[in-house]
């Protein structure tokens, strides 16, 4: 009977791993290069000053036609900007308020519970100024496709100059390697010195990418490091209990024959 | 079975009045439980854990959750981001659903194996599946509530099965949707219906103990409880028993929870709902994965009857035939541990609901592990057949034919010949 | 069934296992229960959201002299009145120890002429009257509870009634001399 427990709890690992991977397995896009995450594995946590850059990137790239409505300034005191940067950040930005005591809507600078301003009023407004394509929401991008991370940084990395022979690409489309279909409506957003870096860290189309890719990932998960810390001492504490009650039991069975 | 006599004024003021102290002593405490149990028996137990995790959770959820097509999503992300601990909750919640099916799908297999539907079980095991049932609808409903694409897809596909039936179909589709296609009235209602079945399901978890506790458990021998010998008192034996296994099953769970919380989920929900655009492969979560199989290897007419309507049929055939069970299964030997004939054809059926797991998640032309020729539609066909050939050839064949080992005379029996094999 | 009717005392085999293993699981067992609540409890806190709203900016330039208007702050009404040269004098002339919760005007103003105070009767938290014009503003001038029928003065204190303290003074800060930052 040990056997066929034994039997059992692999099913279980099996049949999670086996579905799990069939089913994220689908698509005909070729599956993105892995990369090398600073929060993977148990132990990784995020690099703030990566995740700063990757800010920079989003706000002046791709802030430009994505939004990111999930995320509130005062969020950004978790990529490591402290109280007077955040204002300051936030003040940058144009908010629409109101109605006021005329029955009016105005604007107002930012303050930090306020969250990033969509860049189209609307999505109808968001598909005619983009040839028809919305430009999706990016706050939980690197959770909502497959390989999210390694996805989000192979179609930034992906674009190809030119579709390759007999491909028949649309006017107004570009050819990326990793987009599902290789037609998309994104112009290459990133370049070589799309934006300036002050820590000295190379300023890359690729450094770019993983940079914004790093700090997409924070606004999915922004959970991460509290989740896989407190992981840890759940799993300690359980490790530790359940020898304990294993004790217990071995204990209380002794004397029984079974 | 009379009363104990307790010593303590209150408890014996209480319990004169509303015995539910001694009937509680009676059925966690002192219950008689064969001493042979092996830890597949903890299956039960930790399913009624998860039950309550999953209440527990749930209505801390609901505590923050907006059920309106327009704040759904949003008050799940408030949730995941803004609540105190809101990530955990939710990362339970979620993770706990898979959970609870791992654990009730090992329990029924168990049942399967050790014969645990047979004469005089029968009751129990019913109830049982009605529990799979109210788990698996109650799990649909759920999945609805964070408006994201698979909610609001798997939401469409599944509602429009009942499209299949004739003249009554349409209209009942309409009725469910409380519209024209899934929309907040839809949602409205599945999270009502979502609040409200765990509670129902617990009404039968009481029902399943009260039949398990009047027809005693099984055991690995399949012999019942002879003598006082054979069995020992719940607690502190199984007590102890089932809280080391919870311990086992609470690492497992954390694992998910915090160390891969959405690796059972699809990316897609991470998307808001949106009724224009149809993800391209929809696959329903990994415990309706068998089901959805069975669902599409039907792709073709029998008598007239169009494929959608078989195929709903089957797959609702698939878990009705559980209740005739105890009838198809003509041995007299309970434990699968004396039928060496039928044990391979129980690994052989378990080998096929995850092969029909596997179908489910992929595309219908795909190739089956990727071998030429061999299509996943086929191979669902295949594994669908056996999986009904199962219940309705092997069983009352098998059973009837076959040569089983000699059972023990008793539980203690088979408990001293094992000490001294070991 | 009579192999296991028992009669107390004699039934329980752990009695006697009351350990220091047992113990000790025990107790870890009941740590991680306690624990696992945590979060649960905690989650019924104010949330992250709800917290970085806790502030408001308010134009007063509109606030004619003896007239007094309501904003929400924190799901609260909080009542900001331009008081006249009479009020804030009888405000300031009580003596202290005719109050039931003594507290100088000098202490509850920023500004003489601008009282605010949050909106909620500190008896049993409804909304006293007082704050339109034309409603009873109580024995006192200030503002009148009718629910158990509190007075407030001039400087929202409590007067007679019911009410055990003064209206609550929020914490607030004058950006300019016609813009407050209530929080």
């Amino acid at each position: 009977m040990r056997k066929f427990a034994l039997t059992a709890i692999a099913a279980a690992f099996a049949v999670t791993a086996f579905t799990g991977g069939a089913a994220k397995a689908a698509g005909d896009a070729p599956v993105p290069e892995a990369q090398d995450w600073s929060w993977q594995g148990l132990f990784g946590t995020y690099d703030r000053a990566q995740l700063q850059r990757g800010f920079q990137v989003y706000k002046n790239v791709c802030a430009g036609c994505h939004s990111l409505r999930f995320i509130a300034f005062r969020n950004l005191e978790g990529i490591g900007f402290n109280e007077e940067q955040i204002k300051a950040i936030a003040a940058e930005y144009d908010i629409e308020d109101g109605p006021n005591d005329d029955g009016d809507m105005f604007t107002r600078p930012g303050i930090p519970a306020d969250y990033f301003p969509s860049p189209f009023p609307n999505e109808k407004a968001a598909a005619a100024s983009n040839g028809g394509a919305v430009p999706p929401d990016l706050s939980l991008m690197n959770k909502a496709r497959v390989n999210g991370p390694d996805y989000v940084f192979g179609l930034l990395t992906g674009y190809e100059e030119e579709a390759p022979e007999g491909f028949d690409l649309a006017d107004g489309k570009y050819y990326n390697h990793y987009f599902p279909g290789h037609q998309i409506a994104m112009a290459p957003p990133l370049y070589d010195e799309a934006v300036e870096y002050t820590d000295g860290t190379p300023m890359t189309l690729e450094q770019h990418a993983r940079d914004v890719t790093a700090f997409l990932n924070w606004t999915a998960q922004p959970e991460l490091e509290a989740r896989k810390a407190l992981g840890m001492k759940v799993i300690l504490f359980l490790i530790v209990f359940t020898a304990m009650l294993y004790a217990v039991k071995r204990k209380i069975w002794r004397d029984v024959e079974h | 079975m009379s009363a104990p006599q307790w010593n303590n004024k209150v408890v014996k003021w209480v319990d004169d009045r509303l015995p539910v102290i001694s009937m509680l002593h009676h059925s966690a405490y002192e219950y008689p439980t064969p001493k042979n149990l092996s830890y597949m028996w903890n299956f039960g137990s930790l399913a009624g854990f998860v039950l309550v995790t999953m209440i527990l959770s749930g209505i801390f959820l609901v505590m923050n959750y907006t059920p309106h097509t327009d704040m759904a999503f949003e008050s799940v992300e408030r949730i995941m981001r803004d609540v105190n601990y809101g990530w955990l909750i939710r990362y339970i919640h979620m993770n706990g659903a898979s959970m609870f099916f791992i654990v009730v799908f090992i329990h029924i297999f168990r049942g399967l194996y050790y014969g645990s539907y047979k004469a005089p079980r029968e009751m129990l095991w019913w109830i049982g599946i009605l529990i799979l049932l109210a788990m698996m609808a109650t799990a649909f409903m759920g999945y609805v509530l964070p408006w994201g694409q698979m909610s609001f897809w798997g939401a469409t596909v599944i509602t429009n099965l009942f499209s299949a039936f004739p003249i009554i179909g349409d209209p009942l589709v309409t009725w469910l949707w409380g519209g024209f296609s899934v929309d907040n009235p839809t949602l409205n209602r599945f999270f009502s219906l979502h609040y409200l079945m765990p509670f129902v399901i617990l009404g039968l978890v009481v029902l399943h103990v009260w039949a398990l506790h009047t027809v005693r458990s099984n055991n690995p021998t399949g012999v019942e409880i002879k003598t006082p010998q054979d069995s020992i008192p719940f607690h502190p034996y199984y007590t102890i028993k089932d809280l080391y296994g919870l311990g086992v099953f609470l690492i497992f769970f954390s694992a998910f929870v915090f160390f891969a919380p959405d690796y059972l989920g699809h990316p897609d929900n991470y998307i808001p709902a949106n009724p224009l655009v149809t993800p391209p492969y929809i696959v329903p979560e990994w415990y309706f994965l068998p089901f959805y199989a069975i669902l599409r290897s039907i792709d073709f007419t029998i008598f007239g009857i169009p494929a959608k309507l078989l195929g709903v049929l089957a797959m609702f055939a698939s878990i009705v035939i559980l209740f005739v069970i105890p009838w198809l299964d003509t041995s007299k030997v309970r434990s699968s541990k004396f039928r060496p004939v039928y044990k391979w054809f129980f690994w052989l059926f378990v080998i096929d609901t995850f092969i029909l797991g596997y179908c489910g998640a992929k595309a219908p032309d795909d190739y089956f592990l990727g071998i030429p020729g061999l299509k996943v539609i086929v191979m669902g066909q295949l594994s669908t057949l056996y999986y009904f050939a199962h219940f309705l050839v092997v069983m009352p064949l098998v059973g009837k034919m076959e040569r089983t080992k000699p059972l023990p005379a008793s539980i203690s029996e088979s408990v001293l010949k094992e000490g001294a094999n070991a | 069934m009579s192999q296991t009717v028992h009669s107390s005392g004699e039934h329980q085999p752990d009695e006697n296992r009351r350990d220091f293993l047992t113990l000790a699981t025990t107790a870890v067992g009941a740590v991680g229960v306690g624990c696992a609540l945590l979060p649960f409890v905690d989650s019924m806190n104010p949330s992250k959201d709800v917290l970085a709203l806790a502030s408001v900016e308010v134009n007063l330039a509109n606030i004619p002299v003896g007239q007094a208007i309501k904003v929400m702050w924190r799901g609260k009404p909080v009542f900001i009145r331009h008081r006249t040269e009479r009020e804030i004098n009888e405000a300031e002339d009580v003596a202290l120890n005719e109050l039931v919760d003594p507290q100088s005007d000098d202490a509850r103003v920023e500004k003489k002429e601008w009282l605010i105070v949050v909106g909620v009767c500190t008896h049993l938290g409804c909304i006293p009257m007082g704050t339109a014009t034309g409603e009873t503003r109580g024995d006192y001038d200030g503002w009148y509870c009718p629910c158990h029928g509190s007075h407030y003065d001039t400087s929202g204190r409590i007067r007679r009634g019911p009410a055990p303290l003064n209206l609550v003074v929020p914490e607030y800060e004058f950006l300019t001399d016609t813009s407050v930052r209530i929080g």
